[in-house]
């Protein structure tokens, strides 16, 4: 006698009550704020943020709440809002050569028009762990310096007028910006479809991916010319009025990327560019997607493709983690249908093969007396 | 749960249309799915949005689902062939909640059945429309991982590669080793992934009087199947296309040719096979029919009264 089992419902709902619970953890702890997220788990809130395309700190920091810190989670549920928003339009480019920066660094020049700006960075801090962090010790007032109001120009800049390194590549302003939100992928990819798809891309595949190409898969003698971070405007041109108007500000990281390129029948000898921008401070994520996208600028700048960082359909197709976490998780779901097909098949050749041997069996007998 | 969310919700911070989708990327997919009705088996590529559901949940089927669906129509959503498994239930809650349009288990009552490695054992009919959840559109995918070679392939209909994969098959194991995800031809041209059914349910592809849509959201593909078109198994002549046949009928309500689920009952080897399609075992139980193993508790006369 047999009783199948019934109530998916009542079960899902109990589980979700019991993950809400889990999420709240022990009652008697004041629970988090989105404030104390948004502000003192800033880095995670710009990861998600990055990932999710969506700038907006308080929903990434609701995200992160609700996905108990899981941040690949975090970014899917503010992917699975964002899709639903009306798309009105795209911005101007921004200028990031007009940034606010809070942070500036060139590995290229010792000095350079605008200095060196260190800013809050983790470099040169000993990992040793705190215990004061512990607790709420109050802290020193951060040094700050008088805006000198010295333009920070763009080491790129600084090399493209020497015609050291390669111009920026001309867009076409009368073909229409891509957005992959918008459209399927199609091989090959546009730059503006490729930097999009990176900048959402997954931090530790494209890190992974990025580190590959230093240790000899596809090397492309990489120098992290320029990366700063810092506010830009966000310009929208409106019709209507004519003009482009102000609608707010992003935090950006913008890492250029200079890499060797000896001629070849295609260019002159000059540096490459490898470009990486990402929402929030995410130097790591720029620096990884800089380093993919001149490794998948392979075919454009004529070099062979031996490695799996230039592959464009194996690195574009997989960089996504919302994509890759759905599909990897999805094998948690019932595969019994298909599980019984396989059954059914290996059982009837293991039959066949059993039948198959114990005919060979008197034959195999006497060799091995025979042997003997 | 009940009410749709359109409309009522207070919240400034999310909103949604009626069945989730707003009404330009209905459109947009409605538009994808007319050109694989004109072309049947053709992947036409859609730009899949993201769903509130993780990517090979059956995104696609809910986006398809989505876009057709209106507010007097029956859904009906399995998995593995049940009305009850979690995933099934998942979805079926999602559009009872952001669609409130009525949902059901039997089979000839639904309008849209979306569905999840199997076609219902019940014939379907005029009027009814298949939504299959499809992980990999690309039949071609585990022998060429390119896209830019598969649509090449399918472009110059080059399918050799397909029928040497079947051949080796048959070299090797002495038959065709593909059980589920048998590929098919569409109307005598393109080579079309069934989805993860068992190649059990191939042949109610064939000649369907109800219209099949598949949605794939991760790979963002959308193909379709129209009413009465011949949709073939490939095979050898020497070795025809034949679908898996179980030697016992079912233990609950003794259907034989259906597609059976292997249940294991304890830990001495102890098996039984049942209705892989809840809905039919429920039925042919409540006209009476018995299996050897079908007990005489309530669930059952629960289930009959239903």
């Amino acid at each position: 006698m047999y009783v199948a089992v019934k109530g998916g419902e009542a079960a899902i709902a109990n589980a979700h009550r019991l993950l809400a619970a889990r999420r709240r953890g022990d009652a008697d702890v004041p629970g988090l704020t989105l404030d104390q997220i948004a502000g003192q788990l800033s880095l995670a809130v710009d990861r998600v943020m990055g990932e999710g395309s969506l700038y907006d700190p308080e929903l990434a920091a609701l995200a992160i709440k609700q996905a108990r810190g899981d941040l690949i989670e975090a970014v899917f549920l503010l992917r699975a809002y964002r899709t639903t928003l009306p798309r009105f339009g795209h911005s101007e480019p921004v200028d990031t050569g007009a940034m606010l920066v809070e942070r500036r660094i060139s590995a290229v020049y010792k000095d350079l028009p605008g200095g060196q700006l260190l800013g809050p960075t983790f470099d040169y801090t000993h990992r040793l762990l705190d215990p004061e962090l512990a607790g709420d010790e109050p802290l020193d007032a951060p040094e700050m310096a008088a805006d000198t109001g010295e333009r920070v120009i763009r080491v790129s800049d600084i090399l493209g007028d020497e015609g050291l390194i390669e111009d920026d590549p001309a867009t076409d302003a009368s073909r229409p910006v891509a957005d992959i939100t918008r459209t399927p992928m199609e091989f090959p990819m546009e730059r503006d479809a490729r930097l999009q798809t990176l900048a959402r891309g997954d931090e530790g595949f494209l890190l992974a991916l990025a580190y590959s190409t230093q240790r000899g898969y596809a090397r492309s003698h990489p120098f992290a010319g320029e990366i700063r971070i810092g506010e830009v405007d966000v310009e929208v041109m409106i019709p209507e009025l004519g003009f482009a108007v102000v609608i707010g500000r992003v935090k950006l990281t913008e890492c250029q990327m200079v890499n060797q390129f000896k001629g070849s029948t295609k260019a002159p000898p000059q540096f490459t560019r490898g470009y990486g921008l990402v929402f929030g401070q995410a130097e790591r994520k720029a620096m990884a997607m800089s380093l993919c996208d001149r490794a998948l600028r392979a075919s454009e700048l004529g070099e062979d493709i031996v490695a799996p960082a230039q592959d464009e359909e194996f690195v574009l197709s997989h960089c996504d983690n919302v994509q890759s976490t759905g599909f990897v998780e999805h094998l948690k779901l019932p595969h019994y249908v298909d599980f019984q097909a396989e059954l059914d098949l290996v059982r009837r050749m293991r039959a066949e093969h059993f039948a198959r041997t114990e005919g060979d069996t008197p034959a195999d007998g006497a060799a091995r007396e025979a042997a003997e | 749960m009940t009410a749709p969310m359109t409309e009522t919700n207070t919240q400034n911070l999310a909103s949604y249309n009626f069945a989730y989708l707003d009404e330009q990327t209905k459109r947009m997919i409605r538009r994808a799915i007319l050109k694989g009705i004109a072309i049947p088996g053709y992947q036409v590529p859609f730009a899949s949005r993201e769903m509130p559901m993780p990517y090979g949940w059956g995104t696609g089927g809910v986006q398809v689902t989505a876009a057709i669906i209106g507010r007097d129509d029956v859904l009906k959503v399995i998995d593995q062939g049940a009305d009850d498994t979690t995933n099934a239930v998942s979805i079926r809650a999602f559009f009872a909640k952001t669609a409130g349009v009525a949902t059901t288990t039997a089979t000839p009552d639904a309008t849209i059945i979306q569905t999840r490695h199997r076609i219902p054992e019940t014939p379907l009919h005029a009027g009814q429309v298949l939504v299959y959840q499809v992980p990999i559109p690309e039949p071609l995918r585990f022998l060429e991982p390119r896209e830019t070679e598969t649509r090449k392939m399918h472009a110059l209909e080059e399918y050799g590669l397909m029928h040497v994969k079947l051949y080796e098959d048959i070299a090797r194991n002495g038959r065709i080793a593909t059980t589920y995800a048998y590929p098919v031809k569409v109307e005598g041209r393109y080579v079309m992934d069934p989805s993860p059914t068992p190649k059990f349910d191939n042949p109610k592809m064939h000649q369907s009087e109800a219209l099949q849509l598949f949605g794939a959201g991760r790979e963002k593909r959308i193909y379709a199947v129209p009413p009465h078109t011949n949709v073939v198994s490939l095979d050898f002549e020497d070795h025809p296309f034949e679908i898996q046949h179980f030697t016992e009928p079912c233990a609950l309500c003794g259907a034989e040719q259906v597609y059976l689920d292997e249940v294991v009952l304890d830990d001495k080897g102890g098996r039984m096979f049942v209705c892989s399609d809840t809905h039919h075992c429920e039925s042919r139980r409540a006209e009476g029919h018995r299996g050897a193993l079908l007990g005489d508790e309530p669930v059952v006369e629960k289930e009959a009264a239903i």
